[in-house]
């Protein structure tokens, strides 16, 4: 493999990372905030479609990505409405959202445009993210090494990719350098203490998950209208599942959970560029290669990634006590 | 700072012109037909300890929940520092200067005790200039009340007592100057109790009010000036400390006449019932709880097993009673058990004559959805008395079998088709208790038997341990109460670290001594019999 290859795999990496991190992400507020959503592949699908949809029509990206993120964050607080406000199953209530979610969008992408449940296609300037090249991309790309690295594999990216990176450092921040952070640990693990503390546990929860449903919101729409162009059927395939995972993986913290998402990403990136990999003796399938996100998430759950201690109040609705 | 005498030097009445920190007038509440509260009224002077007691169920939390503002009084008024102010919410009780210190820590517990403190009363959006705050007033607290704890643990890495001091901390640094605290003791050491005390006469010297909420009739006579009796929502007496005596308080609380120590004659030993030799046990994580225990008991003995919670108590019981596994040996009248086996199971135990009373009853001794009758046959349904043939059971004999055991044990109400979620905690475990004692075993586990327990069913349950010892039975008593232990055991076993630190006879010893074990020191060589 040369170094061309090598680039070329890592910032197709990026791109597919792009959407597990922000779905990862989206995962960690509103776990770390005491409330389960298996739910995020729903909103993903839901924002995907809303924004292929809406920027179709429109013709602009950020109509498009409002929409998307307004389809998502409608998910969101249905889910806040059943399991916080009405204090249901969280795990029920994320199934019935991705069921809702899977047949809804197609429906509706269907009677709007009849073109079999996808949304028609947009292009570069109407409708669709275009790449960001940074300044002197050009200029830069003969020094050798860095060159491609800056050109190729940093610029490039349509500007959500941007802000899903940008928004590592910015929840680790949040999360443990300021108040609102310092909150939403504790109505994670013991919401008692939040409460106690004169603090409202329900006005918090809602606020982790709306903040949820943007960072979904922005991972769906960047599947439907940054990395492709327009929502197909069921385009998030498990996105939102191994999203999850990845959180699982990374333990509940911003960090990890980039490497881990890059760590599925790039697992994908391989599969999409190589079909069959020959690796001198035998060949492996592409069918294999391009199973091997699911395979490792099934190892990730399967918990042989160690003991990941989810946050101790995740799952239980709050019901006051005395 | 030099310690004043802990209770009397503010008993004197506050000048008339110094309202009452706290004074309730007429409060009430109902949960549906349930009248937790009825017409309380209160005045708690500003710098004394007053204590509330009563049995479980009294209303004494629900009083205090009033106050702290998780629930609003249907009537009545309250009045701080003269000043009436309506409490709805625990932000208004924080701004009226209410602090609690629950019973169940409100700690967030991989947190540093500086952000648990500062949790929910931040300074502004960002947390560093709180975090520095914070910081030079618990060293300023630490220095004052002896409320010393590092500010960087995290909460699981501390010890019970440190976890309460940073209960205490978060009130004080939200400003409080009335001080709730609910059965602060319950979890503590003699030794962490007393400096729990010194601490609370810290607070009140320095114009603090506290309220102390309890069960134990020691504490209410060590610290108090005034003390409050409730019973069934009402409140019956409020009386100067000095002028009462532990067993007028009791007769209040339960409104007639209770013995406090069971009556018990001299324990005449026979022959060895358990033999326990070098017995470990490790947890799911694979940590050692059980570190090589070796005890003997006797028929016609109690051995008590004093400790702190969760030094290895729990363990044992759940070894010996099967539900655990371990290594080492254990003999029951000469007999291996199987500690690891295939018969390593609570049925196999029964079998061999182990009765167990398990410490969590709520989890392990009963299914609360089950109703009593079904509840007083569990671990027994085999019996060939309970059948009616080979596939059925005989639910007829089930039913008369439980309605003598709630006759004999006086279980209220006496309806053994209600369900084990709907009697009180005392009448729960005196089911449970029922099912194992009935069954005459050669040896008794009991774990925790009065926790949670009112104080006329405490005085029952002992009663009953105490005849079967008397019939010449074994029993194994893990009680973190020290009260519990001193008056029932005939030898006292202290526990440490999954070790036993040491063995004591109850009349030779004193709490101050077993609190030194239980908190791991080694007893001195040369110590006073």
């Amino acid at each position: 493999m040369d170094f061309a290859t090598l680039i070329e795999i890592l910032g197709s990496t990026v791109r597919l990372s792009t959407p597990l991190l922000l779905a990862c992400l989206a995962g960690l507020y509103s776990e770390k905030s005491g409330v389960f959503d298996i739910g995020l592949e729903g909103k993903m699908l839901m924002a995907a479609m809303v924004s292929g949809a809406v920027a179709f029509v429109t013709g602009s990206v950020w109509l498009g990505l409002l929409a998307g993120i307004a389809g998502s964050m409608a998910l969101a607080a249905l889910h806040g409405l059943a399991s916080i406000t009405f204090r249901g199953n969280q795990l029920i209530s994320g199934v019935a959202i991705n069921f809702l979610a899977a047949g809804l969008t197609v429906l509706v992408a269907e009677d709007l445009f009849g073109q079999g449940g996808r949304t028609p296609p947009v292009s570069f300037g109407a409708g669709r993210f275009a790449p960001i090249i940074l300044p002197f991309a050009d200029q830069i790309r003969p020094v050798p090494v860095i060159g491609p690295i800056y050109a190729d594999l940093l610029s490039g990216h349509s500007i959500l990719v941007y802000v899903a990176f940008a928004a590592v450092p910015a929840t680790s921040w949040l999360l443990f350098r300021t108040r609102f952070g310092l909150r939403l640990r504790g109505v994670g693990e013991n919401p008692a203490a939040v409460d106690t503390a004169g603090i409202s546990v329900v006005r918090l929860r809602y606020t982790a998950v709306a903040i949820t449903g943007l960072l979904c919101g922005l991972a769906g729409a960047y599947m439907a209208i940054g990395l492709s162009a327009g929502f197909g059927r069921d385009m998030t395939a498990g996105r939102g599942y191994i999203a999850l995972a990845a959180l699982i993986f990374a333990k509940w913290r911003p960090w990890y959970c980039m490497w881990a998402c890059l760590l599925f990403g790039g697992l994908e990136a391989i599969a999409n560029r190589y079909q069959n990999i020959d690796i001198g003796a035998f060949t492996v399938p592409v069918q294999l290669t391009a199973n091997l996100p699911y395979i490792l998430t099934i190892i990730i759950l399967a918990g042989f990634v160690g003991r990941a201690i989810p946050p101790r109040a995740g799952g239980e609705p709050y019901v006051k006590e005395r | 700072m030099a310690l004043t005498g802990l209770a009397g030097r503010h008993s004197d009445a506050a000048p008339a012109d110094v309202p009452p920190a706290i004074e309730l007038r007429g409060i009430s509440k109902a949960f549906g037909p349930v009248q937790a509260n009825r017409n309380i009224s209160i005045r708690v002077g500003k710098g004394t300890i007053h204590g509330i007691i009563g049995e479980n169920g009294a209303g004494k939390s629900t009083l205090m929940s009033i106050l702290y503002g998780f629930y609003r009084a249907d009537a009545g008024e309250i009045l701080i520092n003269g000043r009436p102010t309506s409490i709805p919410n625990s932000q208004a009780a924080i701004r009226a200067g209410i602090g609690m210190v629950f019973q169940h820590f409100k700690l967030v517990h991989n947190f540093s005790v500086v952000e648990n403190v500062i949790l929910g009363a931040e300074d502004g959006a960002l947390l560093r200039p709180s975090v520095d705050r914070a910081r030079r007033l618990l060293a300023e607290l630490a220095r004052d009340y002896e409320l010393d704890v590092d500010p960087d643990a995290l909460i699981e890495d501390l010890s019970v007592g440190h976890q309460q001091r940073v209960e205490i901390l978060k009130a004080l640094y939200r400003h409080a100057d009335i001080l709730i605290l609910d059965e602060p003791t319950g979890v503590l050491t003699p030794d962490e109790a007393d400096h729990l005390f010194r601490i609370l006469a810290n607070l009140r010297d320095q114009g603090k009010t506290i309220i102390l909420i309890t069960h134990k009739l020691r504490e209410i006579m060590e610290i108090t000036e005034n003390v409050s009796v409730m019973r069934r929502g009402e409140m019956v007496a409020t009386v100067r400390t000095a002028e009462t005596s532990p067993e007028q308080l009791a007769e209040l609380m339960v409104g007639r006449k209770v013995l406090l120590h069971v009556p018990k004659g001299p324990a005449s030993p026979g022959r060895t019932v358990l033999e326990i030799e070098d017995l470990r046990v490790r947890d799911d994580d694979g940590v050692e709880r059980l570190k090589g225990i070796s005890l003997q008991i006797r028929a016609g003995e109690i051995l008590g097993i004093a400790g702190v919670a969760g030094n290895g108590q729990s363990e044992l019981l759940e070894v010996l009673g099967g539900i655990a596994r371990g290594t080492g040996s254990v003999k029951l009248n000469g007999v291996p058990l199987d500690l690891a086996g295939r018969n390593a199971d609570g049925r196999s135990r029964r079998r061999a004559g182990i009765a167990h009373v398990p410490e969590d009853r709520q989890n392990l001794g009963l299914i609360m959805d089950f109703t009593a009758w079904e509840n007083m046959a569990f671990g027994y349904q085999d019996d060939p008395a309970y059948q009616k043939n080979r596939w059925l059971m005989d639910n007829e004999a089930l039913r008369k079998d439980a309605m003598g055991k709630i006759e004999r044990f006086d279980v209220r109400p006496a309806d053994c088709w209600l369900p084990a979620k709907s009697f009180s905690g005392g009448n729960q475990q005196k089911i449970v208790v029922a099912r194992e004692i009935e069954r005459n075993p050669d040896l008794l586990l009991v774990g925790q038997p009065t926790r949670g327990v009112d104080i006329g069913a405490i005085e029952f349950i002992h009663r009953r341990i105490v005849a079967l010892r008397d019939a010449g039975k074994a029993v194994l008593l893990v009680s973190v109460e020290l009260d519990e232990i001193m008056s029932l055991a005939d030898r006292i076993a202290v526990m440490f670290d999954g070790r036993i630190m040491g063995e004591r006879l109850p009349d030779q010893t004193d709490e101050r001594e077993l609190g030194l074990l239980m908190a791991g020191v080694e007893a001195t060589a040369g110590k006073a019999a």
